[in-house]
C-alpha cells in the first residue's frame, strides 16, 4: 500500500521538476537553433554557420570587449584571492582587533543588491575625482569578489584543526614558514575555487560594471547589452552558444580539477 | 588563538572593504541629505528634499510596483522551487539533475535575458510560430510589460531558490514523513506539518536569495519592461544619469539598503544565527566555476 502512495507523491514533484527543466533550457535551445539560421531575423530560412564565421573573423569590437573582460577578471580575481585568503586565515586562526568587523564587512556586499554597490561606487569615484575607466571597473570587481574568496577559503580552513599550526610553531617554523608551508597548502582547494569563482563572477557582472565603467572600457556583458538595445542580432546568438559551451567546459574541467586536487 | 600576525593578514581586506565598500555607502547616506548640484554631484547645503521627493505619488507608485513584482515573483519562484528541490533530494540521480538546473544558471545573466527577448520579441520565436500556424495575423506584443518582467525574473532567480531548498531537503530524514503518514496524517498534512517546518532554514535562505536581488532589480525591467513595470533600481539609475539628482538617487538607494538589511536581520532572528552561515554556504555552493546571475 505504501508503494503506490510513494509513487503518487513523487509524481507531482516530478512533473513540476520536468516542467522547470524545460522552462530553464528552452530559451537556450532557441538560441542554439537561431544561431544556425541563415536569415538575419525571424523565420527559419536554412542552416548556416555564417554567424559563427562573422563572430570569429569580423567582430573586432566584440573581441576588444572580451579582452577587457579577461583583463579585469584575471586582475581582480588575483587581487581578491591574495587579500581575501590572508583575511580568511586571520579570521580563522588569529585573534586581532576588528575581527568581528571584518566578518560583517565580508557578509554585507553579498546580501546587498548589486545596484547599490554600483551606485555607491560611482558616487564615491566621482567624489574623490577618479576618472571612470577600466581601473575603476577593476576596483569594483575586487570589492564584490573579495567576500566570495574569503568565504570559500574560510570554509576550507574551518575543516582543519588549529593544532597543526601549533605543531608547526612547536617545530620551530616562523610565521612566514607557517603561512607558506602549512596554511596555504591545506587551503589550496579553497583558494583555487575562490579564484575561479572570482573570475566567473567578474566575467558575468553587468550591473555594477555598467555604473563604474568609463569611455573605452566596454566589457563583454556591456557589449552584449548595447547589442541587445539595437535588437536581436544573429552574431549575439552565436556568441551566446559559444559562451554557454565555454562555461560548461570550464565548469566541468574545474570540477574534475578540484576533485583531482582533493584526492591527492 | 595567537594575536600575531593576524592583524597583518587581516589588514588588506579590512582596508579594501572599508575604503571601497563601506565608505561609498557612507557617502550615499551623506549625499541623501544634501542639495543636488547643477550637473550632478551635490552642494553642501543640508536638506530633507530627497526624502520629501520619495514620498510623492510618482515615486510611491514605483515603490508599490517594485514591492508587488518582488513579492509576486518571489512567491512564484518558491512555489516552483519547493517541489523541484523535493524531487531532486529524493532522486537517485542527483548529480545529473543538479547539472540540468545548473547549466542554464551558469549561462551569462545578460544572455539569459537576451534569450527571452529572442523568444518573446515581435520578430521572435513565439511570434514566428503563431504566425506560421495562422493563429494570429500580426505579431503579438509579449514584451515590455509587467508579465514579461516577472517571467524573466522568475527564470533568472529560480536556480537560486532551488539550490538551497534542495540541499536542506536532502538532509531531511524522510522516514519522518512515513511516520506521520502511519500516524494518520494526510499527504498534504505530512508535508505542511512535518517537512516544511523542518526545512524552514532552506526556505528562508531561498527567500533571501530571491527577494533581495529582485527588489533591487535593474537590468531585467530595463530590457524587457515597459513604463508601468519601472522599478526602484531603474529610478535610481535615471536620477543618477538623466535627471542628475544625486541626493534623490542616494535616498532611494538607502531605502533599498535599509529594506535589505532589515529583512536579513528579521530572518536571522526568526531562524537563529545559523541562517547567516547557511546563507553564505548556499550562496557559495554553486561556485566553483559558475557565475550565475548575481
Amino acid at each position: 500500500m505504501s508503494r503506490p502512495a510513494a509513487r503518487k507523491r513523487s509524481s507531482f514533484s516530478r512533473s513540476v521538476f520536468v516542467g522547470t527543466i524545460v522552462f530553464l533550457s528552452l530559451p537556450l535551445l532557441v538560441l542554439v537553433l537561431y544561431s544556425f539560421n541563415e536569415s538575419k531575423s525571424g523565420a527559419w530560412t536554412g542552416f548556416s554557420v555564417k554567424w559563427y564565421v562573422k563572430l570569429f573573423t569580423d567582430s573586432p569590437q566584440l573581441w576588444r570587449a572580451f579582452g577587457n573582460s579577461a583583463v579585469v577578471a584575471l586582475a581582480s580575481a588575483f587581487v581578491a584571492t591574495v587579500i581575501g585568503t590572508l583575511g580568511a586565515v586571520a579570521v580563522n586562526w588569529y585573534r586581532f582587533r576588528l575581527r568581528k568587523y571584518l566578518r560583517t564587512l565580508t557578509f554585507m556586499p553579498m546580501i546587498l543588491p548589486e545596484i547599490i554597490i554600483g551606485v555607491s561606487l560611482l558616487v564615491f569615484f566621482s567624489g574623490i575625482g577618479l576618472r571612470l575607466s577600466l581601473f575603476t571597473v577593476f576596483v569594483a570587481h575586487v570589492s564584490f569578489n573579495l567576500p566570495f574568496v574569503f568565504l570559500l577559503v574560510l570554509a576550507r580552513l574551518e575543516e582543519f584543526d588549529f593544532s597543526i599550526i601549533e605543531a608547526a610553531r612547536d617545530l620551530g617554523a616562523s610565521d612566514g614558514q607557517t603561512l607558506l608551508r602549512v596554511i596555504l597548502p591545506i587551503s589550496a582547494p579553497g583558494i583555487i575555487s575562490g579564484f575561479l569563482t572570482a573570475v566567473t563572477l567578474s566575467l558575468e557582472d553587468f550591473v555594477i560594471t555598467f555604473f563604474v565603467t568609463g569611455p573605452g572600457a566596454t566589457t563583454l556583458p556591456l557589449y552584449v547589452y548595447s547589442a541587445i538595445r539595437f535588437g536581436v542580432s544573429p552574431v549575439i546568438n552565436a556568441l551566446s552558444v559559444v559562451m554557454i559551451l565555454g562555461t560548461v567546459l570550464l565548469t566541468w574541467s574545474t570540477r574534475n580539477f578540484l576533485k583531482y586536487i582533493a584526492a591527492k | 588563538m595567537r594575536r600575531e600576525p593576524g592583524g597583518l593578514y587581516a589588514a588588506p581586506s579590512t582596508i579594501w572593504l572599508t575604503v571601497f565598500f563601506l565608505a561609498p555607502l557612507a557617502i550615499i547616506v551623506a549625499y541623501s541629505f544634501l542639495t543636488p548640484g547643477v550637473r550632478g554631484g551635490v552642494e553642501w547645503k543640508p536638506t530633507l528634499d530627497a526624502y520629501r521627493a520619495i514620498a510623492n505619488p510618482t515615486f510611491a507608485k514605483v515603490t508599490l510596483n517594485t514591492i508587488l513584482v518582488a513579492i509576486g515573483a518571489t512567491a512564484i519562484t518558491l512555489l516552483i522551487a519547493l517541489p523541484c528541490g523535493y524531487y531532486m533530494a529524493r532522486s537517485e540521480r542527483q548529480t545529473l539533475l543538479l547539472m540540468l538546473v545548473m547549466i542554464p544558471f551558469w549561462t551569462n545573466f545578460l544572455i539569459r535575458i537576451y534569450a527571452w527577448i529572442a523568444i518573446l520579441g515581435n520578430e521572435g520565436f513565439l511570434n514566428d510560430i503563431l504566425l506560421a500556424l495562422g493563429l494570429v495575423d500580426e505579431s503579438v506584443q509579449f514584451l515590455y510589460n509587467r508579465g514579461a518582467v516577472m517571467l524573466v525574473l522568475v527564470y533568472t532567480y529560480l536556480p537560486y531558490a532551488i539550490l538551497p531548498l534542495y540541499s536542506t531537503i536532502d538532509k531531511f530524514d524522510f522516514s519522518l514523513l512515513e511516520a506521520a503518514r502511519d500516524l494518520g496524517a494526510s499527504k498534504l498534512g505530512a508535508i505542511t506539518r512535518v517537512l516544511l517546518p523542518n526545512v524552514k532554514g532552506g526556505i528562508l535562505t531561498a527567500f533571501l536569495f530571491t527577494f533581495i536581488p529582485i527588489f533591487g532589480a535593474y537590468a531585467v525591467p530595463l530590457l524587457v519592461g515597459g513604463t508601468e513595470s519601472y522599478m526602484l533600481g531603474n529610478l535610481i539609475a535615471d536620477e543618477l544619469t538623466k535627471s542628475r539628482d544625486w541626493p534623490l538617487a542616494s535616498a532611494i538607494s538607502l531605502v533599498i539598503t535599509l529594506v535589505t538589511t532589515i529583512g536579513v536581520l528579521l530572518l536571522l532572528r526568526a531562524n537563529g544565527a545559523s541562517t547567516l552561515g547557511g546563507a553564505r554556504e548556499a550562496k557559495a555552493e554553486p561556485e566553483p566555476a559558475f557565475g550565475g546571475a548575481r
